[in-house]
């Protein structure tokens, strides 16, 4: 399978008032031709400042980046982080799009639907406005807008949520990107509305072979249309690995206890839910350990000191599914089985 | 939970008066559009349907934040559906409401204690041992440090402004709760908690609760009962296990069906119910079953005759053709 993103070490920091917040400390993944990579995480674990790392959105000063951002572009690879602003515009749209969560504020409130799209493809192919405007159309069709031609020469307040999200799908669409990057796509949906637009999704990846990098919360989300997953806390992936690693076989003590605390339709009904004692850490203030160690039981399976003063580094019997823990490889084995037991 | 009644809802109906722009015609938007129910004591009641089926609305209308249009609201045997303002005053204590949003709930210039201790000032309830004491009782028993008494809601993470809401709501020991959507802007680790603690005082004081939310695998684990809405009207309702294994109405099918769970293997092959199109306009309902141009059931009596709530096996249900 050919690669089309990798990301190798990213730091990013932002300098303010209350001192340097860490928002993603040491990230490195990959995406290929094809496959649906999750990014799963809690709010503010560093999502959506990754996301826009790889599309080059930070404002220019107020991002420290560090690492390697690489992209299948035009026949070869760009680098993101040392690129110039003209060589991200001319990857950015083309070789990666990307869908955004609240589809209203990615579109123009006072613009017809159909000028947006077009707009995307100009970018790219400068003076080509009737090509634009019929691939404005086409694209409105493939992500099931009826009466395409009629509706784009609508206003984005004549839309529903579901259809604006289609409309930006159809917009990241518009120069055949190799690849999407969606954050969080259906978290401002209904889940009825979800179910559509996340088969719509899986159908147009299927079509063109695209890669996706998936940002989301919501583990059900995950578990259905993902291949791999990084499971991010604090600015850190703590776990990765393939999607039945992640779910029936974690390693990481934060990703049990996120399987352990989110509740599911189940046949037994209502058990009690056994959630994670405290909160995430401020980026500002990290331990100097593991960033978990404040909320963790499973410290007692670890060497004494290691936890609170040595950040783990990503580590596994397999190269295909690692994490970030001191725990002893034995202990972890016997007592995870027995918690995954009460899962479910 | 006992056999007790609290609250008997009937025929509740909330429309809000819009001006179209258009043709300036005036109009209604149906947001409540004839619910019945009855809850008892110490009873979870979940509530769920799509963003903006209604269920806020129906939430404050029984509450009397908005004044009905029609219907019958009877609270622990007595008809409040006309109480005016300095009668409802007496019943506020029994009656509370916790928000969704954490962060625009509390008012930013109030410390905790201060916003804690409003329904007691409110009520000219003078706590034994007093409201400081009380106050810090309460702190403790929702999960929060007594200490941060004099903090501001800024201080404090959404999990925590959240033990907020939910202390004040219970500060005078009400008997029923109107809970909207009380976990939906937390991080599923810090949702459990607040699930659990909700669970432990609801079961220590005996307090009844309408709980809405749109997250079906949140609202199994906490509800007796479920009820389903759609564009302002129950679609079906019933005992939670009986309702998730085996609903009658396709909406609810749909519903259940579109939920992804943390569970890949059962995903990848599960078989889902793909609606189409979404919720049509509450200003102009279909005519007939509301659920008529999304349901794949759908046949021409759906389209002009109002199907009614009727009791199938464990559930009732309001369709013409139930599964
Ligand atoms: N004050 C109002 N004036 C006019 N229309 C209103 C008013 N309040 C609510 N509505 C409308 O009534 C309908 C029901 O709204 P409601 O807030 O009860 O929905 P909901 O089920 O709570 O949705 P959500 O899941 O998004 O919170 C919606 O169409 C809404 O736009
Ligand atoms: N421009 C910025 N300046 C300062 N802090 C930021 C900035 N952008 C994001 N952050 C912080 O970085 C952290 C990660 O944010 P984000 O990636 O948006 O989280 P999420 O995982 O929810 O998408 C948060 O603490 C956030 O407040
Ligand atoms: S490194 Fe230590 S504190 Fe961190 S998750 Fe592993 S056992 Fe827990
Ligand atoms: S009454 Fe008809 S349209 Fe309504 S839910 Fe039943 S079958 Fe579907
Ligand atoms: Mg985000
Ligand atoms: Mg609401």
């Amino acid at each position: 399978m050919t690669e089309l993103l990798r990301i190798s070490d990213l730091h990013v920091a932002f300098p303010t008032d209350d001192g340097l917040v860490r928002a993603v400390d040491g990230v490195s993944l990959s995406v290929s031709q094809g496959e649906t990579v999750a990014i799963v995480g809690e709010s503010g674990s560093g999502k959506t400042v990754t996301s826009l790392s790889v599309m080059g959105l930070h404002k220019k000063g107020s991002a420290q980046m560090s690492g390697s951002i690489s992209i299948a572009h035009d026949g070869g690879f760009l680098d993101v982080i040392s690129a110039g602003e003209e060589e991200i515009r001319s990857m950015r749209g083309r070789s990666v799009a990307m869908i955004f969560q609240d589809p209203m504020s990615a579109l123009h409130p006072y613009y017809k639907i159909g000028d947006q799209l077009a707009e995307a493809y100009l970018v790219h192919n400068p003076g080509k406005k009737k090509e634009a405007i019929s691939r404005a159309i086409e694209m409105l069709d493939l992500v099931g807008i009826s009466e395409p031609a009629q509706r784009a020469k609508e206003f984005p307040h004549q839309f529903s949520g579901g259809m604006r999200q289609r409309v930006m799908i159809a917009m990241a669409l518009m120069n055949s990107p190799k690849m999407l990057i969606a954050d969080e796509p259906t978290t401002a949906l209904d889940v009825t509305v979800q179910a559509q637009i996340l088969t719509l999704l899986a159908s147009l990846q299927k079509e063109f072979n695209m890669g996706i990098l998936l940002i989301t919360h919501d583990l059900g989300v995950v578990a259905q249309v993902s291949e791999k997953v990084n499971v991010m806390y604090a600015g850190r992936i703590v776990e990765q690995g393939g999607v039945d690693d992640i779910f029936y076989n974690p390693m990481h003590p934060y990703n049990l206890g996120l399987l352990k605390s989110v509740p599911r339709i189940s046949a037994t009904g209502s058990e009690r839910l056994k959630a994670i004692p405290g909160q995430p850490p401020s980026l500002i203030s990290l331990p100097a350990g593991c960033a978990f160690a404040p909320r963790c039981e499973y410290i007692k399976f670890t060497d004494g000191n290691a936890c609170a003063t040595l950040m783990p580094e990503l580590a596994g019997t397999s190269a295909s599914h690692t994490s970030r823990c001191h725990i002893d490889e034995s202990k972890r084995q016997a007592s995870f089985a027995q918690a995954m037991k009460e899962v479910r | 939970m006992s056999s007790e009644t609290i609250l008997s809802i009937t025929d509740l109906i909330k429309h809000f008066p819009v001006k179209k722009s258009r043709d300036r015609k005036k109009s209604v938007v149906k947001a409540v559009d004839g619910i019945s129910f009855d809850l008892r004591a110490g009873e979870t009641l979940g509530l769920v349907g799509e963003s903006g089926c209604g269920k806020t609305t129906a939430g404050r209308t029984i509450l009397k934040l908005t004044e009905p249009t029609s219907g019958k609201i009877v609270f622990e045997g007595q008809d409040i559906t006309k109480f005016k303002h300095h009668k409802m005053t007496s019943i506020r204590a029994q009656m509370q409401i916790i928000f969704q949003d954490p962060y625009s709930a509390l008012n930013p210039r109030q410390t905790i204690g201060k916003i804690i201790s409003a329904p007691f000032e409110i009520q000219k309830v003078e706590p034994a041992g007093g409201v400081k004491n009380a106050v810090q009782t309460l702190m403790e028993r929702v999960g929060l440090n007594p200490e941060h008494y004099n903090r501001y809601p800024h201080e404090f993470s959404g999990g925590q402004r959240q033990r907020i809401g939910i202390a004040r709501a219970v500060a005078l020991k009400p008997r029923f709760i109107v809970a909207d959507e009380p976990v939906s802007a937390l991080d599923v680790s810090i949702q459990a908690q607040v699930i659990n603690l909700l669970d432990d005082l609801q079961r220590e004081d005996g307090i009844s609760i309408l709980f809405i939310a749109h997250d079906l695998s949140v609202v199994q684990h906490i509800s007796d009962r479920v009820a389903v809405m759609y564009l302002g009207k129950v679609m079906e309702i019933g005992p939670t296990a009986d309702l998730y294994q085996q609903s009658h109405h396709p909406y609810t099918k749909a519903l259940l069906s579109a939920v992804p769970q943390p569970d890949p293997r059962s995903e990848k092959s599960r078989e889902r119910i793909i609606l189409s199109g979404d919720l049509p306009s509450p200003i102009n309902p279909p005519s007939g079953c509301v659920f008529n141009t999304r349901c794949w059931k759908v046949q021409d009596k759906c389209r002009t005759e109002v199907p009614q709530l009727v009791q199938l096996g464990a559930t009732q249900v309001a369709c013409h053709f139930p599964e």
